[in-house]
């Protein structure tokens, strides 16, 4: 992520390396995508954290619908964020 | 009273704490990056360039390079004070943990000055 940063900031040339490394390369696509699924994931359920230390959802089943609720959205949003990258 | 050493802030209140603000400006950032660039699809070279040009973009990534930092070695510390029991292994990862983390630091401020 950081080398890509580097590279698209550095000169015209090395954004364009860039940009053509994600839309020509599956490779590249594949662990952009790993990367943002982690990233999306990790997101969501901080999110769902965040709304159980003000208190929410802390009882069994509000807590298994909240859990539920974050595994969906993360996967909904990681399937959305594949289609964009391809 | 022996106190830990090796936490973010000597604290736990203070690591909890830590967590959360630095977990909003992620948020911020994350949101703010996606935003961007689903509303920019023909980014080009020159807006791309202006957008980290700013001083105030500066700031703020080099915010969110800092709490990414401090968020990742708060959640390393935590993962592996309860998973790595020898002390030794503990030691080379946390402190591989430290070093990765010192070096995102580095780089980050070089990319962002040196544009």
């Amino acid at each position: 992520m950081m080398c890509v940063l580097s590279l698209s900031l550095e000169s015209q040339a090395g954004f364009n390396e860039a940009a053509e490394m994600l839309q020509e390369s599956f490779l590249a696509k594949l662990i952009a995508w790993g990367l943002v699924s982690a990233l999306l994931y990790h997101f969501f359920a901080g999110i769902k954290h965040l709304i159980m230390d003000m208190g929410h959802c802390e009882e069994l089943e509000s807590g298994q619908l909240a859990a539920k609720a974050t595994l969906i959205v993360a996967g909904v949003s990681i399937l959305l964020a594949g289609v964009w990258i391809w | 009273m022996v106190t830990s050493i090796t936490s973010f802030g000597r604290s736990g209140l203070y690591d909890w704490m830590m967590q959360r603000v630095t977990a909003l400006v992620l948020l911020t950032y994350t949101v703010f990056m996606i935003g961007y660039l689903l509303f920019n699809p023909g980014l080009d070279y020159e807006q791309w360039k202006d957008l980290f040009s700013g001083t105030g973009m500066r700031i703020y990534t080099l915010l969110a390079i800092l709490s990414m930092v401090a968020h990742a070695w708060i959640g390393m510390w935590s993962v592996s004070t309860d998973y790595i029991k020898q002390a030794g292994a503990r030691f080379v990862f946390q402190s591989a943990c430290g070093l990765l983390a010192f070096i995102y630091v580095v780089w980050g401020v070089q990319i962002l000055w040196g544009i």
